[in-house]
């Protein structure tokens, strides 16, 4: 495995000084490298990136997201993605090409409050978010429990090719979604439902810690054993 | 006029010229609020909290290519000693024109296009300086909030007092002394984003007073970082995973 050097650091910390590339949340003066934010600075032969440990929900294309259905108008739903925009999601993409509002109500697919996994695709600068549901697994949410982190530590809950989903999926009996806006579903048996949600706070409260997922591991397992 | 400084260099709180209040910050003091924080700074206290980025109401003030950065200092009616009426005064409206301006330099406001970013300072007890440390708070509540910053932003004041140089004024130097100069700092890009001068100052005094007031900013920046530190990390060794 390549080196890589890791530290914590603050905004305008410096971070290294020299000829690196900068890959995000990184300013570069002088070849010199400020964070700028709050989170764990790693320094390999790739580039300088910080990894943040807090912030907003900045949506990005393809990203799958769980929102909210708050409002619709004849064309389209907007939906609360836990973000500073709210995102759209048009009839047209639910209904198909031939979609006119004379014909079909949009309240027959969703109506307000519903749950949608949806996946983002359509997003810069200058307009909202547009959604899609088509996909396998998109669509309304029928059942579940909703839990919410930091959007800044999911990939931390994924894990290192979703290793921390499927020890936590295994232990608890359950099914994860993961909205990479911060939302997570568990869908699964009550108790299942409990620890799934307990093993969430903990990756959320520990996630600037090595060895996660081996305190995850052991925390189930304890929990297990108590159990039997 | 009051006699501020003893015969034995001592002020008035027993504090020597260069030397600051006992400086307490906190993070993340606030559950609601994205961002917040807690400092004390001498008898002033103040809450800090911040939202956003968010949509911007009313949607005429957006800007299409940056956040919109909306600072509101108020200060609590029982924050004085004589009850101060609620609804905002000059003053606070114009110190909240300062803070603002202080803090806009150190945000990266592009990274969020048709945003709004709102910072409420409310002062619980103020005792002179008060603008300083809500500068102090304010930049690490946005730290908190996760918005990205070029750098922390530092301030602390420098004055004169009974003719000497001081640090940190407090609120009857404030009033009784001869000058009064808040400084706000960005302390790693070595840049200055706030500068007030109340009164008058020779040259050599004003010299003196900025290298003050620039070291009190770091010794403060320090405060701030350890603060962040110790939210986010805990008691993990700062420098390696």
């Amino acid at each position: 495995m390549p080196e890589v050097e890791r530290k914590y650091v603050t905004p305008g910390e410096l971070i290294a000084e020299g000829n690196y590339k900068s890959i995000s949340n990184v300013i570069r003066i002088n070849n010199k490298f400020y964070a700028t934010k709050v989170g764990l600075a790693e320094i390999s032969h790739e580039g300088i990136r910080v990894i943040p440990l807090t912030g907003p929900y900045i949506p990005r294309v393809d990203d799958l997201v769980i929102g909210k259905i708050v409002d619709f108008s004849a064309f389209s739903w907007e939906v609360d993605i836990n973000s500073c925009f709210f995102a759209y999601l048009s009839a047209q993409s639910v209904f198909g090409k031939e979609f006119s509002p004379d014909r079909e109500s949009l309240l027959k697919k969703f109506s307000i409050g519903d749950l949608i996994y949806a996946k983002v695709v359509a997003y810069d600068r200058t307009r909202n978010p547009l959604l899609s549901v088509s996909g396998p697994g998109l669509g309304r949410i029928p059942k579940g429990e909703v839990v919410r982190i930091s959007p800044a530590k999911v990939p931390r809950l994924i894990g290192k090719k979703g290793s921390m989903i499927k020890t936590i999926e295994t232990a608890t009996n359950c099914k994860l979604i993961i909205g990479q806006n911060g939302i997570i579903l568990i869908v699964g048996p009550p108790d299942g439902i409990l620890l799934a949600t307990q093993a969430i706070k903990m990756v959320e409260s520990e996630a600037h810690l090595a060895g996660l997922t081996k305190n995850i591991q052991s925390f189930l397992s304890k929990y297990k054993e108590e159990q039997s | 006029m009051k006699e501020l400084i003893d015969e034995k260099g001592l002020r008035i709180d027993g504090r020597r010229v260069d030397e600051l209040r006992p400086l307490k910050i906190e993070v993340g003091v606030l559950k609601n609020a994205d961002g917040s924080s807690y400092i004390e700074m001498g008898k002033n206290k103040i809450v800090v909290a911040v939202y956003g980025p968010k949509e911007v109401h009313p949607k005429h003030q957006a800007l299409p290519d940056r956040s919109v950065l909306r600072c509101r200092y108020h200060m609590a009616p029982f924050s004085t000693d004589t009850r101060k009426p609620p609804q905002p005064s000059r003053r606070e409206i114009e110190i909240s024109k300062v803070i603002r301006e202080a803090l806009e330099p150190a945000l990266m406001l592009e990274e969020y296009p048709r945003t709004a970013i709102d910072v409420y300072l409310e002062v619980l007890q103020a005792d002179g300086g008060s603008r300083c440390a809500g500068i102090t708070a304010s930049a690490v509540a946005l730290a908190d909030a996760g918005i990205s910053m070029r750098d922390m932003v530092v301030a602390c004041a420098a004055g004169k007092a009974s003719g000497q140089v001081v640090i940190d004024l407090n609120d009857v130097e404030d009033k009784e002394g001869e000058a009064d100069m808040p400084i706000a700092i960005m302390p790693n890009l070595n840049q200055l984003t706030l500068f007030q001068l109340d009164g008058i100052l020779t040259p050599e005094e004003f010299e003196k007073a900025f290298d003050m007031a620039i070291n009190a900013c770091r010794t403060i920046y320090d405060a701030q970082r350890k603060a962040l530190m110790d939210k986010y990390f805990g008691k993990a060794e700062v420098g390696e995973e």
